[in-house]
């Protein structure tokens, strides 16, 4: 097994740049997920780890050694595509084995490493089908199977659950997890989805048009998010952003509404900032500032109020049950220990 | 007077009724176009009719006729031949060609375009070039070999009976090549790209890639594409009509051009249609033959591929 290192890596498709120097170090046997919206490069720079695409400049190591030059099968990888790319004219068993094949491997050893794998995906009873014959989520499977057989240095997967239902998602989310406990391979995971990032991940990459916005650890996005666009992309519903001002003892919003907050240090008086606040973390209390409740959507587990603060919709979410009619006043409150400030031109954390 | 009046709303208006309606000039079309001509052609090869006469039934007669007579048993070798040979050299040709015009390359829909052309030309036309190329004074091919000077004389094309079997096959092979060339292109473009970067990283080579993938993906297409080429080519006539009518001495006879020349310029009725009824059994043949081989393979069975 092997870590990859991504030193300053670009790509240009023509006069196009669409990565603009990345860096990126993910350890050996590491679960790392590049989440980001759609269209900001994520699956280029896997492709590019995967010998896909070529490398306009920079430098990608697979292990100890520079593979910009390297052809793909010489890269020791296993990529699972988004629509799976199995081979419609073989059977589960052949599209798992055809990389040993290809290999000049005995029959006998194939078989016995698909079997292992698709024992492993309980695929063992599907050996002899087509991908045809096959569920959305057995086909995933398969491509995981093939991944598997050739026990790779680094597994790359290209959003390889966009194309399942919601409740397979979840399934198949910890199933690969799982498998990755199991299997200890460094793994290399895009996804759109911030969930499945924060879920899954042992390190998240976040990145925005051709660029790596933060690394770090689920929780430590979470908790402390380097810039705006992080705040706003990890958590779901996503955090609020109230423009605001350092006003002596508390904030005051734009929208003239204070708030009184313990000010940090950092914050000189009069101050333009933007406030975040995610919103689990909104609490009513008599000490609040006002609200007036536009919509309310109970889920059952929580109850999600939408709510407007001086002329700015915000959200909030709670675990216990309200009886809120809309019109209504109420009284929000943020924990004082889980708001952010954020510079409001160039977005950073401060 | 009421009850005739029911049943015909009835056959207005029944489902099943509706349907035959629909079908009805369909039907008709091909009773009219199709089953009329065959049936009148296998008939008349069971009679001695000549133009000018209808003929009177004479039972298998011509059949034992032409079946001893030599020109036949030579225009049946030689159409199995044309047949096979190229239909060979165009699957070959129209496969590679294919694979060359799926590459991404420069001017790629200009040579597209140009490789449509044998195609467009109609087969009268083309087939007079070729009669130019294939001129025992004049062609440019025995031109160019004398100033490149690999040979003496003029080469004897269309005189000679093997020269000509030769030039006549090249030259339908020209002419098929396009419609093969521009099927297979469109049957390799619906196979998806990252079949291609799954068989890379797989590790296969670009020969493996084009064994057990693409050629197994497309197998349906060319047999499709094949069956068509064989019934067209089995059945050419205006290519051999206007090259070589036949000649020299019947060595480049096709059963299609031998029964026009018997029934028609012969003024043989019954002979020309028994040698063009000869034809069906080869059709039926090569037909049955590709619908066993077109059946659905057992990976295109099952639902949708979503
Ligand atoms: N082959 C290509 N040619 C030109 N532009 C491309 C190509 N592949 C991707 N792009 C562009 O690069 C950007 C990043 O694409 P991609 O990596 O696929 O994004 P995503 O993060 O959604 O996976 C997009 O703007 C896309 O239009
Ligand atoms: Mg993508």
């Amino acid at each position: 097994m092997a870590g990859v290192t991504l030193r300053q890596v670009r790509k240009s498709f023509g006069s196009t740049e669409v990565v603009h120097g990345v860096d990126v170090a993910i350890a050996d046997g590491e679960f790392c997920v590049l989440v980001g919206p759609s269209g900001c490069g994520k699956s280029t720079l896997l492709r590019m780890i995967a010998g896909l695409e070529n490398i306009s400049a920079g430098e990608i190591r697979i292990g100890d050694r520079i593979v910009n030059q390297v052809h793909p099968k010489e890269r020791d990888i296993a990529m699972v595509f988004q629509n799976y790319a199995l081979y419609p004219h073989m059977t589960v068993a052949a599209n798992m084995g055809f990389s040993l094949a290809l290999r000049g491997e005995t029959k006998a050893l194939i078989a016995a490493r698909v079997r292992t794998a698709a024992e492993i995906l309980g695929l063992a009873p599907y050996l002899e089908r087509y991908p045809r014959q096959l569920s959305g989520g057995q086909r995933q499977r398969v491509a995981m199977g093939r991944a598997i057989v050739r026990n790779p240095q680094v597994f790359l997967f290209d959003e390889p659950l966009s194309n399942l239902d919601a409740k397979l998602r979840v399934a198949m989310r910890t199933e690969i997890k799982e498998l990755h406990q199991r299997l200890k391979t460094t793994t290399v995971y895009v996804t759109h989805d911030q969930i499945e990032a924060m879920t899954m991940a042992d390190k998240i990459v976040v990145m925005h048009d051709g660029l790596v916005e933060q690394i770090g650890a689920p929780l430590e996005l979470y908790d402390r998010p380097a810039n705006r666009f992080v705040a706003g992309f990890i958590g779901s519903p996503a955090m609020n952003f109230l423009p605001a001002r350092v006003n002596g003892g508390c904030i005051s919003l734009s929208s003239g509404v204070d708030i009184s907050l313990p000010i940090k240090a950092k914050l000189e008086a009069n101050r333009e900032v933007i406030l975040g606040i995610r919103p689990e973390h909104l609490e009513i209390a008599a000490d609040g500032f006002a609200a007036e409740v536009v919509v309310i959507e109970p889920t059952g587990s929580e109850t999600q109020l939408f709510a407007r603060v001086g002329g700015q919709e915000i959200v909030a979410v709670f675990r216990e049950r309200h009886e809120f009619a809309p019109g209504q006043h109420v009284r929000l409150r943020p924990r004082a220990d889980c708001a952010h400030f954020f510079d409001p031109s160039s977005g950073q954390r401060i | 007077m009421t009850g005739e009046h029911g049943r015909w709303r009835r056959l207005r208006t029944n489902r099943d009724w509706l349907g035959f309606w629909f079908m009805l000039p369909a039907a008709a079309f091909l009773l009219l176009f199709l089953v009329y001509p065959l049936g009148l052609g296998i008939w008349l090869s069971f009679t001695d009719a000549r133009i000018g006469s209808p003929g009177n039934w004479i039972g298998l007669e011509n059949y034992e006729w032409i079946i001893g007579d030599a020109k036949f048993q030579t225009a049946v070798f030689f159409t199995l031949l044309y047949t096979l040979v190229a239909s060979a050299f165009k699957f070959a040709i129209g496969l590679y060609l294919a694979l060359l015009l799926n590459q991404a390359m420069p001017f790629k829909a200009i040579i597209r375009a140009v490789v449509l052309i044998p195609f467009i030309v109609p087969t009268v036309l083309s087939a007079i070039a070729f009669w130019w190329i294939f001129d025992p004074q004049f062609s440019v091919i025995s031109w160019s070999l004398k100033k490149l000077g690999w040979i003496q004389g003029n080469i004897n094309f269309l005189g000679d009976a093997w020269n000509a079997r030769w030039s006549v096959i090249f030259a339908n092979v020209w002419r098929g090549v396009p419609f093969i060339a521009i099927s297979l292109l469109a049957g390799l473009q619906t196979l998806p790209p990252s079949l291609y970067e799954a068989a890379t990283l797989d590790g296969a080579t670009r020969w493996q890639m084009f064994r057990y993938v693409t050629y197994p993906l497309l197998t349906p297409i060319i047999a499709v594409v094949m069956t068509f080429s064989v019934l067209f080519t089995f059945t050419d006539f205006q290519l051999i009509k206007v090259l070589t009518n036949g000649g020299p001495a019947g060595s480049t006879e096709l059963m299609a051009t031998m029964s026009y020349n018997t029934a028609i310029l012969g003024s043989r009725i019954g002979e020309g249609s028994a040698v063009s009824t000869a034809m069906v059994p080869f059709l039926l043949a090569a037909i049955m033959f590709s619908w066993f081989g077109l059946q659905r393979r057992k990976w295109q069975h099952g639902e949708s591929n979503d």
